[in-house]
Order: C-alpha cells, then sequence, then structure tokens
C-alpha cells in the first residue's frame, strides 16, 4: 500500500543543452548546491511517509549511476533506489509501461513520477493530501510563470474552485495559460490500465491529415504528457496543486547557477548550519555558500551569494567569487574574480583573470542574444580548462581541455 | 628499427569530430590517421613503435593491437602524467628509444606526406650526425618557423622565427631520424625539441635538413584536414589510381573520388573532384559531391549538394539540403530536408532544422 516514486533521468543522447558539462557528466549527476540534481528529488521523497522505493529510469548505461546508487543508499538505509534501464526509447509514458511489473510489484497504490530536470521544493506531502481529497487518478505539480515565458512549457487550465484540469496543452504557439506543468506527478496505479488503452488508441488511430497521409509518429513511443496527460484532461481525471515556492527547469547548462542558487537559498533558510558561515578570521561570506568540506579557501577570499564550491578545490587569497559554481579539484590563483560562472573539474583560473557572465534576464531563461546569436549568458568552462593570467573571459562557452592564452567574449571555444 | 609517434593530447583542433573518437583513429582517406604512419614505419622496417599519448582511450588499446599483429610491429604507449611537449616524451620514451644504438625515426601525428623514410634513414647515416630533420618547402614562409642551411650545404645553420624578409622557403615538416645520443640533450621535463633541443644541435654542427619531395600537410584542424585529403587523392591518383573510382563510372566529375566498397551511391549524381566516401554511407539520388568527407555509417538523401564539408559518422544530410564553408558535422548528426549550412561545426547527436548562414559552433 505504500506509496512508490520514479524518476526519469533520460539518456545520454538527450542533454545536449546541457554541454559541454554533459560531456563529462550525466546532467542527472550534475551536482548544484553541493550534490548531485537528482539528490534533491530523493531527499523530498525521502520524507514521504511509507515510501521505500525510488526506481530511476532511463537509457544510460548501468555503470553511470553505480556509484552514485551505492552513496544514495548510505545515505539513505531504509530506501531502496535501483536503476532501470530502457534499451530502446520507448517514450516517458512508454518507458514507465515497460516496467510495469517493476513498478507494481508489492501493490504500491500510488506512483510519484518525477523528471530529473526539474529544480523546485518538492511539496511531495502536500500533493499526497491533495490527490487523497480529489477523486482523479492523477495531480500534477503546477507553478504560475510569467506570460511572456508560459508556451515553453506544458500549460494548463483548471477550474479555480476544484483544481480540476480540463485543458492542457504542451508548448503551445500561443497563450493558452500561465499555469503550467512542473514535471512532478502523483498517479494512481490504475493509471497503467490508462497507459494501456493510450497504446492501443495509438495502434489503432494512426493520424492522417487533410491530403489522408499519415502523420509522422515515432514508432510505438508514448510520451507521458502528449500523450497520456492531455487524454486525462478530456476525461477530467487530472488535477493540478500549485505550488508557491520556486521552480526552475535545467535544460541549459547555464540554468544550474539560478537553480544552484535557489537551492541554496532554501537551505540558508531551513538548514543555516550546513552552509558556510562567516567568521573573523576566515573568508569574507555573503548570502548562501555551500563550501565541500575538502575545500580550501584562503581567509582573503570573498565568497557569495549563491556559490557552491565543491570538493579539492583551492580558492587563494584575494580571490572573488560570486553566483557560480566551482567544481571538483579546480584552482582559484590570487586575485582571480569569478562572476556568474561554472567552473568546470580540474580546471586553473590563473591570477587577476576574470570569467564573467550576464545575470539572466528574464524567468527560465539563460540565453541573450549577440549580433543575432543565441549564446548562454553564464560563462561555463569545461573540464579541466586553464585560463591564462589577467585574461578576461566574458560570455563564454567553453570546452574541455582547451587552453585559454588571451582574452575571449561571447564566443564558443571548441 | 624504433619510432615514436607523438600523439599528444585530445586534439580539440579537430573538434567536433575528437568528441567522439580519438584523433589517430579518425579516418583520413578511409584509413585511421595513425595507420598512414604505422604502415610507412612498418615498411622502412620498423619494429618498435612508441606512441607517446597525454591520456590514453580504450578504443585505441584494441584497433592498435589488431595493427600489432597485422604489421608486426611492437606498439608501447608512453604515457605523459603531464603535457611533456615535443622533447619531453623523448625522455620518457628512453628505455625503448635508447635499447640499441640504431637510430630512430620521430613522427608528428598530424603530418600526411608520402613518408620517404627509406631515404630519409639512408641520408641520415651518410652524413653520420646525430639527427635529421625532414623538411617542406613553403610558398609563404613568412607564416611559420624556417629553416637555413650553411651555403651549399645539408646542414642546418639556424632558425628563423616567421621571417618578415625572405631567408628561406623550408619548413620543418615534423618527421626526424635521430641517433639515441640526442636523449643525453633532453631532461625529463615539458621541453619544445624545436626551441629548446635543435637550437643546441645545430650550433654543434649536429643536424642536417632533407628536403621533401610531393605533397605535405599538417591534417590536425578541419580546413587543412580537407586541403590535405585532397593533396593526397592527387598523389593516389598518379601512383595507385586503381584505388579509386573509375573516371569512366558515370558519377565521377573531375577525377580523386575515393568510394568504399561497402558504400551505395545513387543515380544521377556528380561527385568529384576530391572526394572520401566512407565504408557504409549511402548517396542518395541526384546528389552533388566535391572536396569533402563523408564518415563511416553516414547518409545523404536525394538532391543534396556538399561542399568542402566533412560529415562525421552516421549523420544525415537532408534532400535538398547544402553544406559548404568547411563545415563539420560531427557523430549522429541530423541536418534537415532543404537547410543551409555555411560553416556550421555541429556537436554529436544535434538536430539542425534552420538554416546556419554564417560559421557558427553548433552546441
Amino acid at each position: 500500500m505504500h506509496p512508490k516514486a520514479i524518476i526519469l533521468v533520460g539518456g545520454p543522447s538527450r542533454g545536449t543543452r546541457f554541454r559541454p558539462l554533459s560531456l563529462n557528466v550525466p546532467k542527472p549527476l550534475f551536482p548544484v548546491a553541493g550534490k548531485p540534481i537528482i539528490s534533491h528529488h530523493i531527499a523530498a521523497l525521502s520524507k514521504v511517509e511509507g515510501l521505500k522505493e525510488i526506481l530511476l529510469i532511463g537509457f544510460f548505461e548501468d555503470s553511470v549511476f553505480s556509484s552514485f546508487l551505492q552513496s544514495a543508499s548510505r545515505e539513505y538505509p531504509n530506501l531502496n533506489i535501483r536503476y532501470l534501464r530502457e534499451y530502446q526509447s520507448l517514450g516517458t509514458a512508454g518507458g514507465l509501461y515497460h516496467f510495469r511489473d517493476e513498478i507494481l510489484r508489492g501493490n504500491p497504490e500510488q506512483v510519484f513520477v518525477l523528471h530529473a530536470d526539474v529544480a523546485c521544493t518538492f511539496p511531495l506531502i502536500e500533493m499526497k493530501k491533495f490527490h487523497e481529497r480529489h477523486r482523479g487518478l492523477c495531480t500534477i505539480l503546477g507553478t504560475k510563470v510569467p506570460r511572456e515565458s508560459a508556451n515553453n512549457f506544458g500549460c494548463l487550465v483548471a477550474k479555480p474552485d476544484t483544481n480540476e484540469v480540463y485543458h492542457y496543452v504542451e508548448k503551445p504557439e500561443s497563450f493558452i495559460s500561465n499555469l503550467i506543468s512542473c514535471g512532478v506527478y502523483l498517479f494512481d496505479c490504475a493509471i497503467f490500465e490508462e497507459i494501456r488503452k493510450s497504446l492501443e488508441n495509438k495502434k489503432d488511430n494512426v493520424e492522417t491529415d487533410i491530403y489522408g497521409r499519415e502523420i509522422f509518429q515515432d514508432g510505438n513511443k508514448l510520451r507521458l504528457e502528449q500523450d497520456l496527460l492531455r487524454p486525462l484532461a478530456q476525461a477530467r481525471k487530472l488535477f493540478v496543486y500549485e505550488t508557491k515556492d520556486f521552480w526552475r527547469q535545467i535544460k541549459t547548462a547555464g540554468s544550474a547557477v539560478p537553480v544552484n542558487g535557489l537551492y541554496l537559498e532554501q537551505i540558508l533558510k531551513s538548514n543555516p548550519e550546513k552552509l558556510a558561515q562567516s567568521t573573523p578570521n576566515g573568508p569574507e561570506i555573503v548570502g548562501a555558500v555551500y563550501i565541500h568540506p575538502t575545500a580550501q579557501v584562503d581567509p582573503k577570499a570573498k565568497l557569495g551569494p549563491n556559490v557552491s564550491i565543491g570538493p579539492n578545490v583551492v580558492v587563494s587569497k584575494g580571490a572573488r567569487i560570486r553566483d557560480s559554481i566551482i567544481l571538483d579539484n579546480v584552482d582559484i590563483k590570487q586575485n582571480a574574480c569569478v562572476l556568474h560562472a561554472i567552473i568546470g573539474w580540474d580546471s586553473k583560473v590563473g591570477c587577476w583573470s576574470r570569467v564573467e557572465g550576464t545575470p539572466p534576464s528574464a524567468h527560465n531563461s539563460t540565453m541573450i542574444t549577440k549580433n543575432g546569436i543565441k549564446i548562454q549568458s553564464v560563462s561555463i568552462l569545461g573540464k579541466e580548462v586553464s585560463v591564462k593570467d589577467e585574461t578576461i573571459i566574458r560570455n563564454c562557452i567553453v570546452l574541455p581541455h582547451k587552453e585559454l592564452k588571451q582574452s575571449c567574449e561571447n564566443e564558443i571555444v571548441m | 628499427m624504433k619510432a615514436l609517434i607523438l600523439v599528444g593530447g585530445f586534439g580539440t583542433r579537430l573538434r567536433p569530430l575528437t568528441l567522439t573518437m580519438p584523433k589517430p583513429l579518425v579516418e583520413f582517406a578511409n584509413r585511421p590517421m595513425i595507420l598512414h604512419q604505422i604502415e610507412a614505419l612498418a615498411q622502412a622496417g620498423v619494429t618498435d613503435v612508441v606512441l607517446a599519448v597525454n591520456y590514453k582511450p580504450e578504443a585505441m588499446v584494441s584497433i592498435l593491437e589488431k595493427y600489432e599483429e597485422q604489421y608486426n610491429v611492437k606498439i608501447t604507449f608512453s604515457v605523459e602524467t603531464e603535457p611533456l611537449g615535443t622533447a619531453g616524451p623523448l625522455a620518457l620514451a628512453r628505455d625503448i628509444l635508447a635499447k640499441d644504438d640504431s637510430p630512430f625515426f620521430v613522427l608528428n601525428s598530424d603530418v600526411i606526406c608520402e613518408f620517404p623514410l627509406r631515404e630519409l634513414k639512408k641520408f641520415h647515416e651518410a652524413h653520420g650526425c646525430e639527427g635529421t630533420i625532414l623538411v617542406t618547402k613553403v610558398e609563404e614562409p613568412s607564416k611559420y618557423g624556417v629553416i637555413v642551411n650553411k651555403a651549399d650545404s645539408t646542414l642546418i645553420d639556424r632558425f628563423v622565427e616567421k621571417p618578415a624578409e625572405f631567408v628561406s622557403n623550408k619548413i620543418n615538416a615534423g618527421i626526424y631520424i635521430f641517433n639515441p645520443a640526442i636523449l643525453d640533450r633532453i631532461e625529463l621535463r615539458p621541453t619544445s625539441i624545436e626551441n629548446e633541443v635543435f637550437p643546441h644541435m645545430a650550433a654543434d654542427h649536429q643536424l642536417h635538413s632533407f628536403t621533401l619531395d610531393g605533397f605535405w600537410m599538417d591534417v590536425g584542424q578541419p580546413k587543412d584536414f580537407l586541403t590535405g585529403t585532397c593533396l593526397y587523392l592527387s598523389h593516389v591518383a598518379k601512383c595507385n589510381p586503381g584505388s579509386l573510382a573509375h573516371p569512366n563510372a558515370g558519377y565521377v566529375h573531375g577525377g580523386n573520388v575515393l568510394v568504399d566498397p561497402t558504400a551505395k551511391v545513387g543515380k544521377d549524381c556528380r561527385i568529384g573532384p576530391n572526394v572520401v566516401i566512407g565504408p557504409g554511407v549511402v548517396v542518395g539520388d541526384g546528389v552533388r559531391l566535391q572536396r569533402c568527407v563523408l564518415l563511416e555509417g553516414s547518409s545523404v538523401k536525394d538532391f543534396a549538394w556538399i561542399k568542402n564539408t566533412i560529415v562525421g559518422w552516421h549523420s544525415t544530410v537532408g534532400r535538398w539540403a547544402r553544406l559548404e564553408g568547411t563545415s563539420v558535422l560531427g557523430d549522429y548528426v541530423t541536418v534537415k530536408d532543404e537547410v543551409y549550412v555555411n560553416g556550421g561545426s555541429i556537436l554529436p547527436h544535434k538536430s539542425i532544422s534552420s538554416n546556419i548562414t554564417e560559421p557558427q559552433i553548433i552546441m
């Protein structure tokens, strides 16, 4: 009777927008606020009463998650966390259906389904309470976004009094609603019967265009949003629980920076002792800053707000870091300045050099347009990049293993 | 005999191809780059090959084991823990290079030429000094460091970096033969052979040059990879025309077309000059190809037009698509029907559905 949870982690050919970071780590394991993206999901799931099993579903190789699963099992001894690999891409709903026996083993009543590439406070307990009050098959976590960005997401129209969703459109061309799907769902297990019906429908009704030609459909793939939620809305079995807390999508590599900041601010409110504290003899700390215990930060450095410093990082005297993620083993030399940036594993940032991005202007967007070319506003150095002393790197994406010997701006360095 | 090939690091200049394939295994004229060198070395009587690398990709190990057997050579990986430049790797491989008194070859892995290694060795043994540099003549020496010989001699007098006025048109071709005595000049630390070792050898009158006839190219970046392909195909057209597509084959236009036997070419195509089509490639009907390389498993749909482009492994170019301007598609890239790409560097697994009109990296 216990609920179970699924985290949809995707696969290696996806996540190209998370380059250059996904060239070295699968996106679900990229660290924000000191731990892998999906650890935040797992932390929230661990608080749901009776939940004992979490299944990661995706098409990465098995070895990708093995060490993560080991350490997650140590951290949550009461949770059984496993990875189920899809060998062919079946679509998000198709993948769930493929593993239905595994999911339904032990007769859970409900299943949480979480996309790996979202960040929020995951109010799962509240969702569950709400779900048990209505008689629908699915509760969807919703949030309101600015009107101009709404059509990048799955848009919901719900009855204000009952929160019953009667219209669902994935990425509409025109404005439908500013209430959108967060990619976090709670299903009754009866949903598998609905998926079975959808699959059969899909087989029977080949959609045709006005000339009677078959519209191209992606084989036997069944998508969670378009193929399952839309019919559920039509059948009035879908309800929305709206969160007023933050929510972000993690698509581009640059979006990890605001997400890192939001998670850090949340920790600052809930568990400030987990973050770095300003001390008279220590480095100057502003706002929410996470420093891994193995990192060495010089007392004359200034960090924050919204900074995560990874394992074995060295931050030298006079360095300044703000709104940034510094990954494992990075060496930040004296008097260097890192703003709105991600510095990749084993990289070196030279003395008096400056690695800088532009603060994002719009909600859930980390792209800016320069000379007609869209580039990420956050500066990102891939793994093992070195930045020469006294240079400035502005709004650049640098692929792994590059040596930057001169300043550059608004550029992808391949 | 022994040889060392300077492979180095991640081949970042040849990205996006080297994001999925280690540079020595990228096919040049349908054979891995390193194979051109190993074959030339084996033919010159080399039995011991050292690969100087910064990292050792697993993919390379198994393939090179195959070549060891095929060419009856022993291949050793010499892995640097920090990049040692162009001379340091010689010190690191000292055990192999100095195991007997015979001279050894050193090759830069990016260089493509006719590899006249037997002649180089004969010349080297005749003059008896410590080293010989293979040199090639270039039209615009001011872009390079040039080599100046002593009057009427093959002995090297000095090196001039980017000369403002003409002093010589000979440049270092990145291929050498040395006596083991050179190793006493090199310490195990990051060192440039060109800047820190050769000038001393020249001062000691221990360094000769041997002029390379025929083509030469450093193919370490896409633009030069394409130029090098043209030079190589022209060379093959002279020496071994039977290995190219027959000029009378309906689709061949202007010659220099190399087609793997497992590739399929459709009807009404016009292909050439200077085209390489790899194994398993499928070219549709009415396709126009010139000065381009289609790597293994790629597919070009009907009526597409491709020039000055490298199409990466398993990529698909749509119908009526047009690619030009030194575009490079990585592994598994899709260019949709009717799309125009000019100078696009497209990273693996990307799908291009709108025009790229100016040179640009699509990440």
